[in-house]
């Protein structure tokens, strides 16, 4: 009789046997998606302390494996937060741990990626990963390390303290992967580019394997406030997470279990909502039932009272700084950024920024250029998949006076506790109708303030025509009359123009 | 004549004037004209012409699309007026060139036609009063003698039988004096052909007649000439065209000008008549033929509605045409040989519409 075996797989394992799920599919995505993993793990670094994020990538070249495949070394260094020496060996030897695991808007969302990317390399080159850190204080703390994919356990391979004497703060990764940076050229200065544009506060250093530098220089200082940490709004939780807080409540009656464990959950709602169950007050929570407990999660999904979740926890770009961030990329003629009120899908607090710009270096290609962003994070992939395409399609955008042939940019940013992303690759944004809605109207609103500028904009050149025709033609009109009624000087004609000025600028 | 050209030099000065005190008061310019849109035009049965109606159409210097033509036409008046008193002419082409040497370009032919046809309706009088000729083709043969008033050849007599081809008719011959002649009435033939033709059979001696070659449809010139010779010397004009109803036309609008010409006027020979060929002639005359086709049809109908069309002759003309579908040219009498046209067609037509 054959015997079927059960072996536990560790989580670092399960994404050996699966990286094409966090999107390290093949050479090309695999040295695209490591710059990617890590920049962004430096950028939430520097953001955690509200800092503006200095932050220096090198790509250079080791040598080759095969045919299609060459080994490059990713050096990546900010000047973010840096991690406790404690932690070091865990923070990037270790798949699943980490401090993401909260609810607030984050660009990651496991913890997942920074180490997937040494993974990679490990994988693919055998090489240990070099970890340097500092919190600033007084020592910096330098690990050589491996991943033990079986035990999902980091391997300590050296450990160095050196004094900081510059009391520098930050965090240094360096390791080797295998990689065909040709082809992942145009997406890696592609990403680099839009993430400047949606972190103007930022300077981004890029040096290829080529020796090329290319820099991406911050406007400004300003940066938004970071997001807070928030209790499950009553409309996104599940049964799951329900019956994890009943395990570990310290209350001990209805009112103080829903009033300290969910968002907008208040006194009064409390009892409004109670009386809707008809659950009593008085209900010890560890006494529902498996059947209450599911009851209770359909009821608060029912519930009409509760107020949208506060969008506190999360932290949009803002007006200001993403027009600063459009116009130092894009270099438009003209651009206007709106911001939606904050909204709601499922529980989950959402917040659309839409912008528009025209001209300038805007090219004119026959179709908008459209970028998309999620969490300050720009998304390069399967654009024609995300419902923001949906929406741009669907506008009927002759009524603001605007044709494909115009050189106009769209971008579009999504900022939420939970994106609504349709696939696991995280490439594109789920036609949710709240979204879709947001999306609408957001766009609706910078296309009208479009539409206004070109209306004013064809005002102002038709009045200069005009004043340029009057110009040209008045003095002959003068001339040729004197001449032809036989007159001395030519007649005054300067209160004429004076009065076609007027109507103009 | 002189004193025409005169009052043209002094309704120009006027015009100048007019603008340059609106300017000088702070108005910006304007001129006031009769409407030429074709709702404004009107046949007026009693001096059997088109003539313009009350409505008036207002060219101001404020409106931006009315500049530039305005600014045109001063310039048109202002060549005009040099031309008028160095006594010099000047064709349509030259007026489209010389603009370029005011920077007032004109954007082709036409734009600058129809402001020369603009400053026609400001001052009521035809482009040849003010000394802009069309290109010429028509010309005129027989015994009349003129008296030139051109510079330089002033009180130069010419006989118009001196040379065979004909004297063409130019701005020259326009504005000549009619001196004497001998003849009693006056010939216009459609084509070059048969203007020869007749100049070789002696028809100006054999019918006592001026012969004048309209060149297809007359020009304006050639029309104010014809109305000159009918007035001046008081003989009757006969019209000879091709039979068919452009051919018919081309004597309607010498007898009562065109739509185009509304704003003008002594450009018509009321009492000119058409001659021949006619449809009743292709008939009578068995002459050999082609078939009339749609265009020619479709014209016929428009003319049968045309109020310049009223008479008895020409709606019983009209409906032959229509009814016979053909039409012949004044060659088709050569079958009869090449005299037949002078001998027996000519003498007969010409007791006929006396």
């Amino acid at each position: 009789m054959a015997k079927t075996t059960f072996e536990e797989i560790s989580a670092a394992d399960f994404f050996y046997r699966n990286r094409d799920i966090a999107g390290f599919t093949n050479p090309s995505r695999g040295i695209f998606a490591a710059v990617r993993e890590l920049v962004e793990n430096s950028l939430d670094a520097a953001e955690s302390l509200k800092i503006p994020p200095d932050i220096y990538v090198r790509l250079s070249y080791e040598g080759e494996t095969g045919k299609e495949a060459k080994v490059y070394r990713l050096r990546v260094e900010d000047n973010g937060i840096g991690v406790p020496p404690r932690h070091i060996p865990s923070a990037f030897g270790q798949v699943l741990f980490g401090s993401k695991y909260k609810l607030k808007q984050q660009r990651g969302t496991f913890g997942l990626g920074g180490k997937m990317a040494i993974l990679y390399g490990q994988i693919t080159t055998h090489q240990p990963a070099h970890i340097t850190s500092s919190t600033g204080m007084s020592k910096i703390y330098a690990y050589k390390l491996r991943i033990d994919i079986q035990r999902n356990k980091p391997l300590i391979l050296d450990r160095k303290v050196l004094i900081n004497k510059e009391r520098w703060r930050g965090t240094t990764v360096e390791f080797s992967l295998e990689g065909d940076y040709i082809r992942a050229m145009p997406k890696i200065l592609e990403y680099l580019k839009q993430t400047a544009m949606v972190n103007p506060y930022a300077n981004l250093t890029f040096v290829d394997p080529k020796g090329r530098l290319y820099k991406f220089t911050r406007v400004t200082e300003e940066m938004p406030d970071p997001p807070k940490e928030t209790l499950p709004h009553p409309y996104g939780v599940d049964v799951e997470l329900l019956q994890r807080l009943i395990q570990v409540t310290p209350f001990r009656n209805m009112p103080e279990f829903l009033k300290n464990h969910f968002h907008r959950i208040g006194e009064k709602t409390a009892e409004k909502f109670l009386e809707f169950a008809n659950i009593s007050p008085s209900k010890n929570p560890r006494r529902l039932s498996h059947e209450e407990v599911v009851r209770l999660m359909r009821t608060l999904k029912r519930f009409r009272e509760f107020l949208p979740p506060n969008a506190s926890c999360l932290s949009p770009l803002g007006e200001k700084l993403l027009k600063a961030g459009i116009s130092k990329e894009l270099k438009p003629e003209f651009v206007v950024v709106h911001q939606r009120r904050p909204s709601t899908y499922a529980g989950h607090p959402f917040i659309i920024e839409v912008a528009i710009a025209y001209g300038g270096e805007i090219p004119r290609k026959g179709s908008f250029l459209v970028y998309r962003f999620a969490n300050r994070i720009p998304l390069l992939y399967d654009e024609a998949s995300d419902v923001s395409t949906t929406v741009i399609n669907s506008m009927n955008w002759r009524r603001y006076k605007v044709t494909p042939d115009m050189p106009i940019a769209i971008a579009m940013h999504i900022c939420s506790t939970k994106i609504p992303y349709k696939t696991v690759g995280k490439e594109f944004i789920a036609d949710r109708p709240e979204v879709r809605r947001e999306i609408a109207n957001g766009l609706r609103e910078v296309a009208r303030r479009l539409q206004r500028f070109l209306t004013r904009r064809e005002h102002v050149s038709r009045d200069r025509k005009r004043l340029d025709i009057f110009s040209k033609y008045l003095p002959k009109i003068a001339k040729f009359s004197t001449q032809l009624a036989g007159k001395e000087e030519d007649p005054d004609i300067t209160k004429l123009l004076r009065s076609v000025k007027r109507f103009g600028t | 004549m002189m004193e025409r050209k005169k009052e043209i030099l002094t309704s120009l000065e006027n015009l100048g004037l007019k603008i340059y005190e609106q300017i000088d008061t702070g108005y910006f310019p304007s001129i006031q004209m009769p409407s030429r849109s074709t709702e404004n035009i009107y046949y007026d049965p009693q001096i059997r012409q088109y003539i313009l109606g009350d409505r008036r159409v207002r060219r101001n210097t404020r409106n931006v699309r009315h500049i530039r033509p305005f600014t045109q036409l001063v310039w048109t008046a202002l060549f005009s007026h040099e031309l008028s008193s160095q006594r010099k002419t000047s064709t349509l082409r030259d007026v489209y060139y010389s603009a370029q040497a005011y920077e007032m370009t004109f954007k082709d032919q036409q734009e600058s036609n129809n402001i020369i046809t603009d400053l026609e309706t400001v001052l009521g009088s035809s482009r040849e009063d003010f000394n802009i000729f069309p290109e010429e083709r028509s010309a005129v043969f027989g015994d009349l003698t003129i008296e030139y008033t051109v510079p330089g050849y002033e009180g130069k007599t010419l006989n118009l039988t001196s040379h065979p081809d004909g004297v063409m008719i130019g701005p020259a011959l326009t504005s000549a004096e009619f001196a004497s002649t001998t003849a009693d009435k006056v010939i216009a033939i459609e084509k070059g052909g048969l203007f020869t033709r007749f100049v070789e059979e002696n028809v100006h001696k054999k019918f006592n007649a001026i012969l004048v070659l309209t060149a297809g449809q007359a020009p304006r010139a050639t029309r104010h000439f014809i109305r000159r010779l009918n007035r001046e010397l008081d003989v009757p004009v006969f019209i000879f065209t091709d039979g068919d109803p452009w051919g018919m036309h081309i004597a309607m609008v010498i007898i009562s000008g065109s739509a185009n010409a509304a704003h003008l006027r002594e450009l018509t020979t009321p009492d000119a008549r058409w001659s021949g060929v006619w449809a009743t002639d292709i008939v009578d005359y068995k002459l050999p033929t082609d078939p009339l086709d749609e265009i020619d049809m479709k014209r016929l109908y428009e003319l049968q509605r045309d109020p310049r069309y009223k008479s008895e002759l020409l709606q019983r003309e009209i409906k032959t045409f229509l009814k016979i579908r053909k039409k012949a040219e004044k060659e088709a009498f050569s079958r009869y040989g090449l005299t037949y046209i002078v001998d027996e067609y000519l003498p007969t037509k010409l007791e006929e519409t006396k």
